[in-house]
């Protein structure tokens, strides 16, 4: 069982001296409340990943493959002589330090292993010993080590203390993408079975399901059946979308966190009564159900195979292009790699807004839009009627997720969006947004319930930004463009700042957005009543 | 893997105690499970348990708690469909303790 999470005054007591012995000299302790429970073979199996069995990180038998060693050196070399960033990050850092104090997992946890300086130096110092010749024959003293069972756990314990935020590789003068260096340890101890249950649960769902939740199409279905029931109750109107249809001009992916999980429904909400009304002829897919993808957080490959069904399904549809959903990892994924790994996608259209005309070149190789440059374009033209006003009852700042702001430069769209449907705005510190943006915390599946230890320590600085802004401004809503986000920041603020609620964008859209035929709005999305509003 | 008791039996349970294999579950081990956390189930607790149970049957997963709210106001009237009302039942949380006693997987909520 997990163990009790300290009370908020308690965490925020952080201690930074380092222990005395050297880091190399200080082993692993695996501690409760900072990891996440080990993979279940079922889980292990149904995507066929290696040394399926159920096994606990917090014994210390780990039930590793004979020969493991071997498997992980192997599979190193290979990606060094695959991948030239990978051997490029392992041979460039000068150890400056310019990184050190950038990791919200060191600003909340103190332990030095955190420096990203550091993390990365855990597989540094094995590459030395069995890719380099001063490593070879000097050892230690060209720090270098060998790869032991400790070495290894060491690794698995701080490569899933790392949400591959990449804010450090903003403040490396060589550019070095720690969060590359992550997903390289992840994609070893992949190798040896060492999951998580929280990442391969959720894998094996997507893979054999269509979406992280398992969500079967049925349910899919009676899921957005009850948003529609809640729509027509705050406007009067009645939406009917559609499903799996050919022929369609566009398909719509989105995180399935959004079909089931508050507040992320109003967000999913918000998206259907926005497409109603402009008439947009799009479909929802009950195949490409999930616009995520845990994959990204074991190996490559597996990302690969996940990511297929998306240009798979929109071609079996036959439709023009995609428009994505508010997702973070999801982003990065799509606007770095679906086009080399499953496209290209030449069976359909350059993305062109049927509302406003304007041809989105930005995605051109990939065709797919994220939904906040779609909507930012309609309101740019007029397209929409807004009523921010309806939104006063909310001061809100917004949160960059670390993946669309430093994986793809979507900065603008977001805050255009929400300031032309919200009066009330207020920005976080600049050091805290846009691409120096804090990681929510529980990023690349490390959203689970049994490491709330390291979740709320991995939070701490992004909810100091917004506590800074609560107190100055008032600041009561952190909106965002991520379904991680919406569960975890829900989470870190309950916590740490317990007067601030979070949504997603397309939830303050849809409070604003007057409707043709609307009834006057008396509750927002979530059915609480608009201030004002009472005697209705 | 962690078990427990039951009837002289070892059950299967999950690093947080919940069952594995679902067709385990029988209407005692609600009881014992709830007698576990010290709460003594009551035909208020019986009715989400048994929606619960019944909405996994369809959908094979646990339902949303604003689907459980909704349904509890249809069943017990308006006064009890509320939040507020469900965690007076289950102070663990309607969605992860309600489904640990009707022998649900723990939900998931968003990943």
């Amino acid at each position: 069982m997990a163990t009790k999470l300290p009370k908020p005054d308690e965490l925020a007591k952080i201690d930074f001296t380092p222990p005395e012995t050297g880091w190399m000299d200080t082993p692993v302790e695996i501690k409760p409340g900072m990891f996440c429970w080990g993979a279940k073979a079922k889980n292990l199996r149904a995507v066929e990943f290696p040394n399926a069995r159920d096994w606990s990180p917090a014994e210390e038998d780990w039930k590793l493959p004979g020969e493991w060693e071997g498997t992980v050196l192997e599979a190193m070399a290979d990606r060094l002589s695959k991948y030239r960033s990978f051997k490029l990050f392992m041979d460039i850092c000068v150890r400056c330090g310019a990184c050190a104090d950038k990791c919200h997992f060191f600003i909340g946890s103190g332990d030095p292993k955190n420096m990203p300086v550091l993390r990365a130096e855990l597989m540094r110092s094995v590459y030395r010993k069995y890719f380099t010749t001063p490593g070879k024959v000097l050892g230690k003293l060209a720090g270098a080590r060998e790869l032991t069972y400790d070495v290894l756990k060491e690794w698995w314990y701080y490569f899933y203390q790392c949400t591959e935020c990449r804010r450090c590789s903003v403040f490396c003068p060589y550019g070095i993408d720690t969060a590359e260096i992550t997903m390289m340890g992840r994609e070893f101890t992949n190798l040896l079975g060492l999951n998580t249950d929280w990442i391969a649960g959720p894998v094996a769902n997507c893979y054999m399901k269509g979406n992280h939740l398992g969500l079967e199409p049925h349910t899919i279905k009676s899921s957005i059946e009850f948003f529609l029931d809640d729509i027509e109750t705050v406007t009067g109107i009645k939406i009917e979308p559609t499903f799996n249809r050919k022929g369609a001009e566009i398909l719509f992916v989105t995180p399935s966190g959004d079909l089931f999980a508050d507040p992320g429904t109003y967000t999913a909400m918000g998206y259907l009564m926005l497409f109603h009304e402009l008439g947009l002829d799009y479909t929802w897919s009950t195949y490409a159900s999930e616009g995520g993808n845990f994959g990204y957080f074991t190996s490559n490959e597996m990302a690969k195979r996940l990511n297929s069904k998306i240009y798979a399904e929109a071609k079996r549809l036959g439709v023009k292009w995609i428009i994505g959903g508010e997702c973070g990892h999801m982003w990065r994924v799509l606007n770095q790699y679906m086009d080399t790994w499953n496209g290209p996608a030449d069976f359909l259209e350059v993305p062109k807004s049927p509302i406003t005309g304007t041809v989105f070149e930005n995605a051109k190789s990939t065709k797919m839009v994220h939904i906040t440059e779609f909507t930012a374009d309609l309101i740019k033209n007029g397209k929409l009627k807004l009523d921010p006003s309806r939104n006063d009852h909310l001061k809100v700042t917004y949160h960059d997720s670390c993946n669309t702001a430093r994986g793809m430069g979507l900065l603008e769209e977001p805050r255009y969006v929400i300031k032309s449907v919200c009066n009330n705005f207020y920005e976080m510190p600049e050091n805290t947004i846009r691409e120096q943006t804090f990681c929510c915390g529980s990023g690349t599946g490390l959203n689970a319930s049994e490491n709330m230890d390291l979740r709320m320590k991995g939070g701490f600085p992004r909810a100091n930004a917004v506590k800074y802004v609560r107190d100055k401004h008032g600041v009561n809503m952190l909106a965002n463009i991520c379904a991680i986000d919406r569960a975890t920041l829900k989470a870190s603020m309950e916590y740490w700042v317990p007067d601030v609620t979070v949504c997603g964008t397309h939830e303050l859209v849809a409070n604003a957005l007057v409707m043709k035929g609307e009834k006057e709005r008396t509750q927002d999305l979530r059915l609480e009543t608009l201030p004002g509003k009472e005697g209705n | 893997m962690p078990t427990m008791e039951f009837k002289g039996k070892q059950i299967e349970v999950d690093d947080d105690g919940y069952i594995i294999n679902l067709d385990d579950w029988e209407k005692d081990m609600a009881d014992h499970l709830a007698g576990m956390d010290g709460i003594t189930l009551t035909p208020a607790h019986w009715e989400v348990i048994d929606f619960l149970r019944n909405y996994y049957k369809q959908y094979q997963i646990a339902p949303m708690i604003k689907i459980l709210v909704k349904e509890i106001g249809k069943v017990m009237g308006p006064e009890k469909g509320n939040t507020k009302y469900l965690y007076e039942l289950y102070p663990g949380g309607p969605a992860k303790q309600a489904c640990k006693y009707a022998g649900l997987p723990k939900p998931t909520g968003c990943v």
